[in-house]
């Protein structure tokens, strides 16, 4: 996803000369065709996650567009302040680009875990949330960011899980990827995979759910939640991220200000660091965040 | 001129009741040398992408901007008895969507530096040649962020950058003397690869020719000032940083601008 994500940027800023890529230096194999391809829109600043921020600032008040690339622990949770006040506060066409959500670090270890990201930025004004859940999400969320000039932050995970929306996406809309009936579940990022597993298991219990791509987490698509609530469905989140702040929170506003009710559920991490050594996987699977997992805590 | 910038700074103070205005008082003359003499920067060409730039990045000092703003014609004059006021324009750290010729916002500190590279980078994709200067204050000096900043626009030797040290030897709650040594700074600036100048920071001709330094690398200039500069009631003091100015203070601040020499 990284490279769609790299391969992306390089064919918008062939149509785009404001394009630029700026790194604190991370991306290694992954952003080299951009540096050969534009190396003077290419700039790794060094190990300066706060600096590169305001740089990217100052870019954005030059008339760039600047794309800020790092794992998330680093270019979201390291720079926040910068963020706050260079990029959100002045409301600027800097995107914040965090690789590596949840746990696809695994072995990496917690600090470079990005689980705790989306509440952090969500809480900003003039922020935008983008987390695509497959290659296809990446591609048109990275081409639909560079047409608006808004602050962003894209959330994006590690390796490829295959092709799941393929619809074409509106930001700031969800994805239908199943009509269902009675019963939704709506993920974002990295989490659509397991929404998409759990799914599948329903249908074969003989239900109908609905399967909801959230790849826009701010502005979160209230109406689609309303819609759901008024269709009297069940909701179920899906993140790997924090239960806190993050997509289930959004939702959980969302009900709660609707004078609707409805069963509800979070899936995602119960506010606790992993100490677990092992890959992405096995994290997942010691949190609760694989099917069996998921079936346990919803059953 | 820094006769005129300190009566508008002691007038809104007053109305205001606002603090900041000791580290508004250090910087008068460095703005005057900046906006008066060195930099192309007028009512003209405030919105053109080839202007100089002056980034405060001590945005706390941001009312010895506005008034040196309104005296170039920029920010309307009545905005200064709307500075620091309920339903006021300006407010005590720098929102540049408040009024027009602010570069940025800023007022958390260790922010400037970085935009200033930013704008260096963007200019020369567009074969700008301007130049960028950024004002920090010595407290400031200690923001880890600069430190970032000052190795990034010296490795890549971004010379169309000055930044100009406002060296007032006060910080919030303590004499930068108790937090660190000030002998360090010229030190600091050329490991990093700054060509450095020291000068007296109230002396406006010094000031304009250190501005005009000709060097091929970075350009910092250590400007040695003091905190509340002008008062005889606040000058080089700590209390100056939050003093507020009462009417008997106004009174003695103008009767002491109306007798003393520029």
């Amino acid at each position: 996803m990284r490279m769609v994500f790299a391969d992306t940027l390089m064919e918008l800023a062939r149509e785009d000369e404001r394009i630029c890529l700026i790194t604190p230096d991370m991306g290694y194999g992954i952003l080299d065709k951009f540096k050969e391809a534009f190396p003077k829109r290419y700039f790794n600043l060094g190990i300066t996650e706060q600096n590169v921020t305001s740089v990217a600032a100052g870019m954005a008040l030059c008339g760039m567009k600047p794309y800020v690339y790092s794992i998330i622990p680093f270019v979201v949770h390291r720079s926040i302040e910068q963020i706050r006040v260079d990029v959100s506060y002045m409301n600027l066409d800097v995107k914040i680009v965090g690789v590596g959500s949840g746990f696809e670090y695994g072995a990496a270890g917690a600090t470079h875990h990005g689980t705790e990201d989306i509440s952090m930025i969500r809480a900003l004004p003039n922020m935008n949330i983008y987390a695509p859940g497959d290659n296809d999400e990446m591609i048109q969320i990275t081409r639909l960011s560079s047409k608006h000039n808004k602050p962003s932050y894209i959330r994006i995970g590690r390796h490829n899980h295959g092709i799941i929306n393929g619809s074409k996406i509106e930001l700031g809309k969800a994805s239908i990827i199943n009509k269902g009936k009675g019963i939704a579940l709506i993920a974002t990022g990295n989490a659509l995979p397991l929404a998409k597993d759990y799914y599948e298991y329903l249908k074969k219990e003989g239900l109908n759910p609905y399967l909801i791509s959230m790849h826009t987490v701010k502005p979160i698509d209230r109406d689609c939640i309303i819609n759901l609530l008024k269709e009297k469905c069940s909701i179920y989140t899906f993140e790997e991220h924090t239960i806190l702040g993050g997509l289930g929170s959004a939702v959980a506003e969302v009900i709660a200000e609707s004078g609707m009710s409805t069963k509800f559920k979070r899936i995602g991490i119960n506010d606790e660091y992993s100490h677990v050594v092992g890959n992405a996987d096995y994290i997942r699977h010691c949190f609760g965040l694989d099917l069996e997992g998921v079936i346990k805590s919803c059953n | 001129m820094n006769k005129k910038i300190r009566e508008l700074i002691a007038k809104a103070a007053f109305k205001s009741k606002a603090s900041h205005v000791g580290s508004a008082l250090s910087i008068v003359e460095i703005l005057e040398a900046l906006y008066f003499r060195v930099a192309n920067y007028s009512k003209e060409n405030y919105k053109s992408d080839d202007r100089d730039r002056i980034i405060l990045s001590k945005g706390h000092g941001s009312l010895a901007l506005y008034c040196v703003l309104v005296l170039k014609g920029i920010i309307p004059e009545s905005y200064l008895d709307k500075y620091f006021v309920n339903g006021g324009k300006l407010p005590c750290h720098i929102d540049m969507n408040s009024a027009p010729g602010l570069e940025a916002s800023t007022g958390s500190l260790g922010h400037g530096l970085g935009i200033a590279e930013g704008m260096a980078l963007a200019n020369r994709l567009k074969n700008i040649k301007s130049r960028i200067f950024v004002i920090i204050g010595d407290g400031e000096f200690q923001e880890g962020s600069i430190m970032e900043a000052l190795n990034s626009i010296g490795s890549l030797n971004l010379n169309e950058i000055t930044v100009i040290l406002d060296n007032n030897h006060f910080q919030a709650s303590a004499a930068s003397s108790e937090i660190t040594d000030e002998k360090r700074y010229p030190k600091i600036f050329e490991a990093f690869g700054f060509e450095t100048v020291i000068t007296d920071g109230h002396n406006v001709e010094e000031l304009e020719k250190a501005l005009k330094t000709k060097t091929t690398r970075p350009l910092a200039i250590i400007a040695n000032t003091f905190k509340g500069r002008g008062f005889s009631f606040m000058e080089n003091t700590l209390e100056s940083h939050y003093i507020k100015f009462d009417e008997n203070k106004l009174n003695i601040a103008l009767k002491e601008l109306s007798e003393g020499e520029s």
